[in-house]
């Protein structure tokens, strides 16, 4: 991409000064005292901060960040109006690209895309694009100065499954070009594993009120208490209530569990069932609420695995009173798929990486309640088809970590729900829906599918990334009726 | 919010509820259920949805009184509403002309009995449905059943009505007087399901058992409701609710289920509790938590 930057630079600094400026640290809440509370970790830039950092932008003529951004987001050009000072101005050129900056701005992993390919990375410390985006993105809300863009309405329907991140741009991106947009949810809430999967310490739910209600504001419907596939097929949302066309952002399906003896104890839970009953039903908060959850209070809990879901499921643990929490993982620190600052924060908080160790039985008590794991030690083979090295057991390593809860966080299989009641829908083998990885179309013509139900488990921005492209090719079908 | 056009108790604690629920009652089948969350701060519970009048736009559930939940969804009257009801969820009975088929209700089982009873005998089978209580009042939807059955036999704890025994009892005799079954189907609770797939697995004949676990999404998503079916986890909400009863592990099933005891019972008091105290003032809003109040 060829940069469209022809006028002057805002930049004061020299390329070579813009080096010697250094990071600037996100502010956040002390280790030992957030470990304890739900309040979020980071507390954002001051506009102080946010300018200083933003000075660090080489400018790149070809801006690799972009480039790597899943939804392409201009980041030359948003610092450069933080250098500049106009934060809102930053803000709505986000905006173009990317309808949930708050949220990106938190829990994307940059690291693997576009401070991963910062120049200044390859010198010191790449610019923190993260928390800029955060940084505008806030004071965007903090100043309530939405823009409700003037479209012409196009009289196309689109129905969206599922308000998770790729439904929510999808649906974001098909408002401003004019068509209608009704999002279906399964759940009571809105924003799907926004709210329901990561905690408040990570993102403050009100964030995803305050997109939502800019999204109500420019007219996107929704309707919880659907499930599609159950409540209304897909064949009746074309054929019988008229939608011209139909995403498919289902996202997360069935928990995976182990297949070792014990894990139907009491005490053992999916990382899924676990987050959703603190994030979504406020089971800490028993018996102020209704839904209640183990209690965690001087009790020794451990997550199984190493992704950002089993991040948050242990740092929680911690915060319901843990007294011990530990991370199990089968592979090695440089393995671990979780995003690099929320390993960081974790060990902050003090919770007990057991690397190179897995699982081979949960014990009970004889009445049904969990009480230990049985785990053995690992070492690292040859790599296998992930491209990571193996683990290979270590004879004779087993031992007993005693533990009164235990949370499976190793990946989700497809939930089949829409793909079983949705005729000449295409799967692959494991059962997730066929899409074409540039258009985001299904076999079904006028139907769309992109986010975890496609790929399998991924991140927010992947997920919205192919939101993206489906929000771009959805709008070509409905405005040619080319398939 | 969905609207309750009428609720009226059938039996002591036993109350039926017909609920606004155009979508749902389009597409309800036999064996389905749905989730409902009562107010904000409420617990989503699953319950077997006993019939539905598309029509109308209309779903009717029967409610036992139990936990705080249900306690609190059956002090609702006509007009009231209920925050969140969403279904129907999980696979419907698979319904097939098979011959003779006995349907067995314990308590307010025989609710949910009652939609697979009509479907089964719409199909073309032979009915026999065996319902039971503890006692004569907690004999739900005799007549509703006779209307779709060949034959109904009816149980009593006590003997207060019909004959006093068990279920299971009755099934016992068809089975010693040779009537052939092709396939019985048993709704109640857990240790009257467990006896009849017991009953049933020496004699051979297959077997259905409805099972009613813990759940919070009813679309796969948490995995809580998994039972162990021929040793391996399966989730009640998207491969039930309806099982191969000679394959469920009962006792892990009981296991799960006893998993929050001690906070339902915390629920529970604090509910009972609060509503004394409700009594002695007068002026209290009867109905402060379905129109979305808090205590």
């Amino acid at each position: 991409m060829v940069s469209p930057v022809t006028k002057k630079s805002t930049n004061p600094l020299a390329l070579k000064e813009r080096i010697k400026v250094a990071r600037q640290l996100m502010p956040e809440q002390p280790a030992d005292e957030r470990n304890k509370n739900f309040t979020e970790v980071n507390l954002g830039y001051s506009p102080e901060l946010a300018r200083q950092e933003a000075l660090r932008c080489l400018e790149c003529a070809k801006p690799t960040c972009t480039d790597n951004c899943p939804v392409g987001v201009k980041v030359k050009e948003f610092v450069e109006l933080i250098v500049a000072g106009d934060f809102l101005g930053a803000a709505a050129k986000i905006r173009e690209d990317n309808v949930l900056p708050a949220v990106t701005g938190r829990v994307c992993p940059q690291e693997d895309h576009c401070e991963g390919k910062c120049l200044l990375s390859k010198k010191v410390k790449p610019l923190g694009i993260g928390y800029l985006e955060r940084f505008v993105a806030d004071y965007e809300q903090r100043m309530g100065t939405h823009v409700i863009p003037d479209v012409q309405p196009t009289g196309k329907k689109v129905a969206v499954v599922g308000s998770g991140p790729s439904g929510l741009t999808v649906a974001g991106d098909l408002i401003q070009k004019g068509h209608k947009v009704r999002v279906f949810e399964a759940l009571h809430e809105l924003g799907g594993v926004l709210v329901y999967g990561i905690p408040e310490f990570r993102l403050p739910k009100q964030i995803i009120r305050e997109q939502l209600d800019y999204m109500r504001e420019m007219g996107v419907e929704f309707e919880t208490d659907v499930v599609v596939g159950r409540t209304v097929t897909i064949d009746e949302l074309i054929h019988e209530e008229g939608y011209d066309a139909v995403y498919i952002g289902t996202g997360a399906g069935l928990p995976q569990f182990m297949g070792i003896p014990g894990e139907h104890l009491n005490g053992v839970y999916s990382a899924n069932e676990f987050l959703t009953r603190i994030n979504l039903m406020k089971a800490y908060k028993f018996p102020a609420y209704d839904e209640p959850m183990v209690d965690l209070h001087g009790k020794d809990v451990a997550v199984i695995g190493g992704g950002n879901t089993a991040l948050d499921a242990i740092r929680s643990a911690l915060r319901l009173g843990a007294r011990k929490a530990y991370v199990i993982y089968r592979r090695s620190d440089a393995e671990m798929p979780a995003r690099a600052e929320e390993v960081h924060h974790a060990r902050q908080e003090g919770i007990d990486f057991q690397m190179l160790t897995a699982p081979v039985e949960l014990l009970s008590d004889g009445k049904g309640w969990l009480t230990a794991a049985r785990c053995v030690l690992m070492e690292l083979g040859e790599p296998d088809a992930s491209g990571r090295r193996r683990p290979v057991p270590i004879k004779g390593s087993e031992f007993d970590l005693p533990l009164s809860a235990a949370v499976m966080a190793i990946g989700t299989t497809a939930n089949p729900i829409v793909q079983s009641t949705t005729p000449g829908l295409g799967t692959d083998k494991r059962g997730y829906i066929q899409a074409d990885p540039e258009t985001q179309r299904t076999t079904r013509p006028g139907v769309f599918a992109g986010g975890d139900i496609v790929t399998g488990a991924a991140t927010v921005i992947l997920a919205m990334g192919a939101g993206r492209r489906a929000a771009g090719s959805i709008h070509d079908y409905l405005t040619t009726g080319q398939w | 919010m969905f609207k309750i056009v009428h609720a009226e108790f059938i039996a002591p604690g036993i109350k039926r509820f017909i609920l606004e629920a155009p979508r749902i009652a389009r597409k309800q089948k036999a064996g389905q259920f749905v989730i409902l969350r009562i107010y904000e701060e409420g617990e989503r519970i699953p319950l077997t949805i006993e019939n539905s009048e598309p029509d109308k736009g209309t779903i009717s559930i029967v409610v036992q009184s139990a936990g705080k939940t249900t306690r609190l969804l059956n002090s609702l009257e006509t007009g009231d509403h209920i925050l969140d009801v969403v279904g129907p969820l999980g696979k419907p009975s698979e319904i097939e002309k098979l011959g003779t088929v006995v349907v067995i209700g314990g308590g307010v089982g025989t609710a949910m009995a009652y939609p697979s009873a009509a479907a089964f005998k719409r199909a073309g089978n032979r009915v026999i449905a065996i319902i039971g209580g503890r006692n004569k009042e907690l004999v739900i939807l005799e007549q509703e059943l006779r209307a779709v059955s060949d034959t109904v036999m009816i149980t009593t704890d006590d003997g207060s009505y019909a004959d006093k025994g068990f279920v299971t009892g009755k099934l016992r005799q068809l089975i010693e007087n040779g009537v052939r079954i092709d396939l019985v189907l048993a709704i109640g609770p857990i240790p009257m399901m467990r006896a009849v797939a017991e009953m049933t697995r020496k004699e051979n004949i297959r077997t259905v058992v409805s099972l009613n676990t813990i759940m919070i999404d009813g679309t796969g998503m948490c995995g809580g409701c998994r039972v162990l079916i021929d040793d391996k986890s399966e989730f009640a909400c998207v491969d039930g609710p309806e099982f191969d009863a000679h394959k469920v592990n009962f006792e892990v099933l009981v296991q799960r289920n006893g998993m929050y005891r001690d906070a339902e019972q915390r629920s529970l008091t604090d509910y009972e509790r609060s509503k004394t105290a409700r009594v002695t003032h007068e002026d209290a809003e009867p109905c402060a938590i379905a129109q979305g109040g808090k205590w």
